[in-house]
C-alpha cells in the first residue's frame, strides 16, 4: 500500500476510470479535496459527475484508478463501507418513503437498532443546530420537496461524516430555500468537514466554492479557483467552447393576438394521496407568445401537464380550449389533431419507449397526426418513411448517437431531449406545451432548444413552457406565471419579473397578493 | 452467511439471447438422463425412444403436426398478451369454450350439412373463446382485478361446464350412457390434409396462417406497435394516446380467439365428438411454447413442434419402457424453468454476497440518472 505524502488531503483520487460498453463515462479521472472545503465538481450532463461519486460512494466499482482515504489507499465496494469511512451522500433523487415519517426514514438508513425516539431527538437537536429546523415526527408525503432534502441531510449529518457529497442540491429550492442551505454548508465548512458540491450552476459555484474540478466528456478538463473565474470563463471550460446566446426578440402587438391555449378555471382533484389537486387554474397563451411556467417540483405541474396534454381528460370540455375550440373533454390524440404537441418531463419511459428505436419513438406521438405519411392502408407502418423522418430530424437538431437508427434508451439524455423535441417542432405545431425542456441538457444544446421555442412563438404558435430553471425562464418567456400547491399566479410580464418576486411566489407567497399589485401598479 | 445476488448487467449479449432456447434445452436434456439413470432405465435407449422414435415414420410426423396445431395456435396468441405484459393463462379455458361454442352446431342441429357447417362452427369456436376471455379482460378493465388468478380460475369454470354439458344436457341419447356427445356428421368434420399418408388436418394450417398474420401485426402494424408500447412502457404508451383497457380487451380477446380455433379444430378433427376432457393440458403448455419461441410468432412454431414431441414422447416411453407418461409433464416443467432461467441470466449476473458484507442502499444505476 502506498500513502499518500500530503496529508492534508482527506480524498485523493487518481487515475480512477469507469466504463459502460464502449462509452468511458470518467476517463483517468484525478482529484483531491482538502479538509475543511467546499469543492465543486462541475460539468455538463452527461460528463460522468455521477458516475465518478457513485464510485466513490461504492454504488459502482470503477475499472481502474486509486481512491485515497486520509492518504490510504482504499476500495469502495459498497454504500456501507463508504459510510463506515466518513462520505455521506444526499442524493438528487430522494429516497424517501413518502408515507413513514421523517424520523423512521433515518433510523432505516441508520441500520443501528436505536430506538426510534433516540433517533427522532438527535435528528431534531441537529436540525435546529445547523438551521434546518425538521419536525421528525411529520409524515415526508406532507412535505415540501426543499424539506424532504432537509431529512436527507440530517439523515447524512447524523453519521457524523467527513465528506459530503451534494449532487444537485439547488435544483428543487427556490432562490431563498438555496440560499439557507449555502448558510449551512458554510457553517458546516468552518467545522472541517469537507463537502464536496456537484452542480451546474455557475453563479453558486462561484459563490460558495472554495476550489472547483471541472470534467467534459469524462475527463477532468482543469482545477480552479472559481471566485477568480467569470460565470463565462467557467462556462467555456465547462463547455469546450463558448456557449451561444438566446436571442429574444421583443414580441409586439401580443395583446391583441389571438389566444391559442386557454384554460378557464381548471382543478382537478388529487389522483392519489400524495399528488396535488389543481385549483382553479386560469392561463391564456397568445399566438406569438412564451409564457414560462416556474415553481419548486412537485408543486402540481406534473398533474397540470397531464391535464393539459389530455393524458387525462377533464370532465368540463371547456377548461382547456385549443385553437378557440373546447378540448377538455379529448384525449391527447385529439388534441394533437387540433394542433398541439407535448414534450413530458421525463424522456425514458414516458416521452420514449427506452428500449424502442428513434424511428419508432417517432411514431409514439406521430402516429395520429401523420397518419397517412407513416400508416399505410390496412394499418402497416411504413418503415421508410419514419426512418426517413427520423433521420430528418436527427439532422435538424443535431442529434448524436452510435448507430443510424439507436434504441433511445442508448442516447446522452440531452441528445433525447433534443430528438423528442425535434419530433414536435418537426410537425410545425400551432400550440407547444413542455415540461422541462432542457433538464439535464449540455448547455449548448439547451440553448439551441431554447432558440427554436422562442422562433416557434415568433413564427405564431403558442409556447407554454414549464421549468424549474429559472435562468431558463427569464431567457425565453414574455412573462413567467408560478405555481405552487396547485394554484397558479398570473403571469408577469418578462419587464416587470426579478429573481426576487418570483422567488417569493415559489415559495408560497399568496398568488393573490402577486395579482393585486399588478393590477394596482 | 453467503447470499447470491443478482445484478442487472450493462448489456445483453445478442449471441446468448439467440442461443437461450437452445442451451435450455441442451440443459433439459441433462436433466433428463440423471432422471432417467435414477428411474434405472439407459437414459440414452430412453432418449431414443423419447426424441427419435416418435418421428422416425411418416405417419408419426402427422401426430406431431395434430399436437403441434393448438400448441401453436395458442402460444402466438399468448405471445400478444405477454408481449402486452398482460397475462392471460387461462387459454386452456378458452380453448374448452371455444371447442363447446363451435360443437354447438353439429351437437344441436345434427341435420344441418352442407360446406357451411364447418365455417360457421370455426367462427363459433373463436366467438366462444373470444367471448369467455372477455370475462377476465372486463374484470381486469373495469375493477382492475389480477388477471392472472381470474383467467386460471376460468379455466375450471370451463372444464366442469364441458363435464357436465356432456354428461347432462348434450349426452349422446343413443350411447349407453357414456358421458360423450353424438359423433359429429361428416360435414362438421375437419378434412385431413394427406389422409394418404396420415392424420393431420387443416389445423396445422390453420396454425402456420395464424403465425405469420401475428408475425406481421406484431412487426409491420400499428396495432403490434402499440402492443409492444404499451407492454414495454405504459406510460409512454398512454402519452401515445393508446389506451390501456382497449389493449386489454384487444389481447385477451384476440388469443381467446385463437385458443377458441384450437379448441373447435380439436374436436372436429382429431375427436369427432365432445367428450368429459379434450385437451391434455395444451392451453398450459402453450404458454411454455410462447417463452420458448421467445415470444416470437416464427420461434413459436418451432417451439410448439418440439413441445409437441414431449407428449409423443412421453406416451412412447409409457409404452415401451412401463414408464409413467407423466414424464412428459416433468419434461415440460423443467425446460419453461431453463428458459425462464436463462433469460433471467441474459439480463443479469449473479453476484456472491459473502458474509459481513453490509446490504447495498439501491441497486447501480447504469446511466446517470435522466
Amino acid at each position: 500500500m502506498s500513502a499518500n505524502q500530503d496529508g492534508a488531503n482527506l480524498l485523493e483520487v487518481r487515475g480512477l476510470t469507469k466504463t459502460f460498453g464502449t462509452l468511458t463515462a470518467c476517463d483517468h479521472i484525478d482529484l483531491n479535496v482538502a479538509k475543511g472545503e467546499i469543492h465543486a465538481l462541475l460539468g455538463e450532463n452527461g460528463a460522468g459527475k455521477s458516475t465518478l461519486v457513485k464510485m466513490l460512494f461504492g454504488t459502482l466499482e470503477p475499472n481502474s484508478g486509486e481512491i485515497f482515504w486520509n492518504g490510504q489507499a482504499v476500495t469502495i465496494t459498497n454504500p456501507g463501507f463508504a459510510k463506515k469511512l466518513g462520505i455521506g451522500m444526499v442524493f438528487q433523487h430522494f429516497s424517501l418513503f413518502e408515507a413513514l415519517t421523517a424520523a423512521e426514514n433515518i433510523a432505516l438508513s441508520l441500520d443501528d437498532g436505536s430506538p426510534i425516539s433516540t433517533i427522532a431527538a438527535k435528528a431534531r437537536a441537529l436540525s435546529y443546530s445547523y438551521g434546518l429546523p425538521l419536525d421528525p415526527q411529520s409524515l415526508v408525503g406532507d412535505l415540501s420537496v426543499g424539506e424532504r432534502q432537509r431529512i436527507e441531510i440530517i439523515r447524512c449529518l447524523l453519521q457524523t461524516p467527513q465528506l459530503i457529497i451534494l449532487d444537485e442540491p439547488t435544483s428543487v429550492l427556490t432562490p431563498q430555500e438555496a440560499d439557507k442551505l449555502f448558510e449551512t454548508l458554510e457553517r458546516l465548512r468552518s467545522e472541517g468537514k469537507s463537502i464536496l458540491y456537484i452542480s451546474h450552476r455557475l453563479e453558486e459555484v462561484k459563490r460558495i466554492c472554495d476550489r472547483a474540478t471541472v470534467l467534459r466528456h469524462g475527463k477532468v478538463v482543469g482545477h480552479c479557483n472559481p471566485r477568480k473565474e467569470t460565470a463565462s470563463s467557467l462556462a467555456r471550460m465547462m463547455v469546450g467552447n463558448d456557449v451561444p446566446t438566446v436571442v429574444r426578440a421583443p414580441a409586439e402587438g401580443i395583446e391583441t393576438a389571438q389566444p391559442l391555449l386557454e384554460i378557464r378555471a381548471l382543478s382537478r382533484k388529487p389522483a392519489t394521496p400524495f399528488s396535488i389537486p389543481l385549483r382553479n387554474i386560469n392561463l391564456t397563451v397568445r399566438a406569438g407568445e412564451v409564457i414560462g411556467i416556474a415553481g419548486v417540483a412537485g408543486n402540481g405541474q406534473g398533474e397540470f401537464f397531464e391535464s393539459v396534454s389530455g393524458e387525462v381528460p377533464q370532465q368540463d370540455a371547456a377548461s382547456v380550449r385549443i385553437r378557440g375550440k373546447d378540448a377538455g373533454g379529448l384525449s391527447i390524440t385529439g388534441r394533437r389533431l387540433m394542433g398541439a404537441a407535448f414534450v413530458p418531463e421525463e424522456r425514458l419511459g414516458h416521452g420514449a419507449a427506452p428500449r424502442m428505436k428513434l424511428s419508432e419513438n417517432l411514431l409514439l406521438s406521430r402516429h395520429a397526426t401523420d397518419g397517412k405519411v407513416f400508416v399505410g392502408a390496412g394499418g402497416m407502418v411504413k418503415s421508410d418513411a419514419i426512418y426517413a423522418a427520423a433521420q430528418r430530424i436527427i439532422k435538424a437538431m443535431d442529434v448524436r448517437k452510435s448507430a443510424p437508427d439507436p434504441e433511445a434508451a442508448a442516447l446522452s439524455g440531452g441528445n433525447l431531449q433534443k430528438f423528442i423535441v425535434g419530433r414536435e417542432l418537426d410537425r410545425r405545431p400551432s400550440v407547444m406545451v413542455v415540461n422541462q425542456p432542457t433538464w439535464g441538457v449540455d448547455a449548448g444544446a439547451a440553448a439551441h432548444i431554447r432558440q427554436t421555442l422562442i422562433e416557434l412563438a415568433r413564427c405564431g404558435s403558442a409556447v407554454l413552457v414549464i421549468s424549474q430553471d429559472l435562468d431558463e425562464l427569464f431567457e425565453i418567456s414574455d412573462a413567467i406565471a408560478v405555481m405552487h400547491n396547485g394554484e397558479l399566479s398570473k403571469p408577469l410580464p418578462i419587464a416587470e419579473a426579478t429573481f426576487e418576486k418570483i422567488g417569493l411566489l415559489m415559495g408560497g407567497a399568496e398568488p393573490g397578493h402577486a395579482e393585486h399589485a399588478l393590477e394596482t401598479s | 452467511m453467503m447470499r447470491l445476488e443478482l445484478v442487472k448487467r450493462p448489456q445483453r449479449s445478442m449471441l446468448f439471447s439467440a442461443l437461450s432456447p437452445f442451451i435450455a434445452f441442451a440443459l433439459t436434456i441433462v436433466a433428463g438422463a440423471i432422471l432417467f439413470a435414477l428411474l434405472g432405465v439407459n437414459p440414452l435407449k430412453a432418449f431414443q425412444i423419447y426424441f427419435i422414435e416418435p418421428v422416425s415414420q411418416v405417419w408419426q410426423l402427422h401426430e406431431l403436426a395434430i399436437k403441434a396445431a393448438p400448441l401453436i395456435l395458442i402460444g402466438v396468441g399468448l405471445s400478444v398478451c405477454y408481449r402486452a405484459n398482460i397475462w392471460n393463462i387461462g387459454a386452456e379455458g378458452q380453448f374448452i369454450l371455444g371447442g363447446i361454442v363451435g360443437s354447438s352446431i353439429p351437437v344441436l342441429f345434427p341435420q344441418f350439412e352442407g360446406p357451411l357447417v364447418l365455417p360457421l362452427m370455426l367462427l363459433f369456436g373463436m366467438i366462444g373463446g373470444a367471448a369467455y376471455a372477455a370475462i377476465p379482460a372486463l374484470l381486469k378493465a373495469r375493477f382492475n382485478t389480477n388477471e392472472i388468478l381470474t383467467s386460471l380460475m376460468l379455466v375450471y369454470v370451463a372444464q366442469l361446464f364441458l363435464d357436465w354439458l356432456v354428461r347432462g344436457p348434450w349426452r349422446d341419447p343413443k350411447g349407453f350412457n357414456f358421458p360423450q356427445t353424438i359423433q359429429f356428421n361428416d360435414s362438421a368434420i375437419l378434412p385431413e390434409l394427406m389422409p394418404a399418408s396420415g392424420r393431420a388436418n387443416w389445423g396445422f394450417v390453420f396454425a402456420l396462417v395464424a403465425a405469420v398474420l401475428v408475425w406481421i401485426l406484431m412487426s409491420r402494424m400499428l396495432k403490434g406497435f402499440e402492443v409492444r408500447v404499451l407492454g414495454s412502457s405504459p406510460r409512454a404508451g398512454r402519452f401515445a394516446g393508446f389506451g390501456i383497457n382497449r389493449m386489454v380487451f384487444f389481447a385477451f380477446m384476440l388469443s381467446g380467439a385463437l385458443a377458441g380455433l384450437a379448441g373447435i379444430s380439436e374436436v372436429s378433427g382429431a375427436i369427432g365428438q365432445l367428450q368429459p376432457v379434450i385437451s391434455p393440458g395444451y392451453g398450459f403448455t402453450a404458454i411454455i411454447v410462447a417463452f420458448l419461441g421467445r415470444l416470437n410468432p416464427l420461434g413459436i412454431v418451432a417451439a410448439g413442434l418440439v413441445l409437441a414431441l414431449t407428449y409423443l414422447g412421453g406416451e412412447a416411453v409409457q409404452s415401451a419402457l412401463g414408464i409413467s407418461d407423466k414424464v412428459a409433464r416433468v419434461f415440460q416443467g423443467m425446460l419453461l424453468f431453463f428458459v425462464l432461467g436463462c433469460d433471467t441470466l441474459i439480463h443479469y449476473r449473479i453476484r456472491l454476497i459473502g458474509f459481513a458484507a453490509p446490504k447495498l442502499e439501491s441497486a447501480p444505476k447504469l446511466e446517470e440518472a435522466r
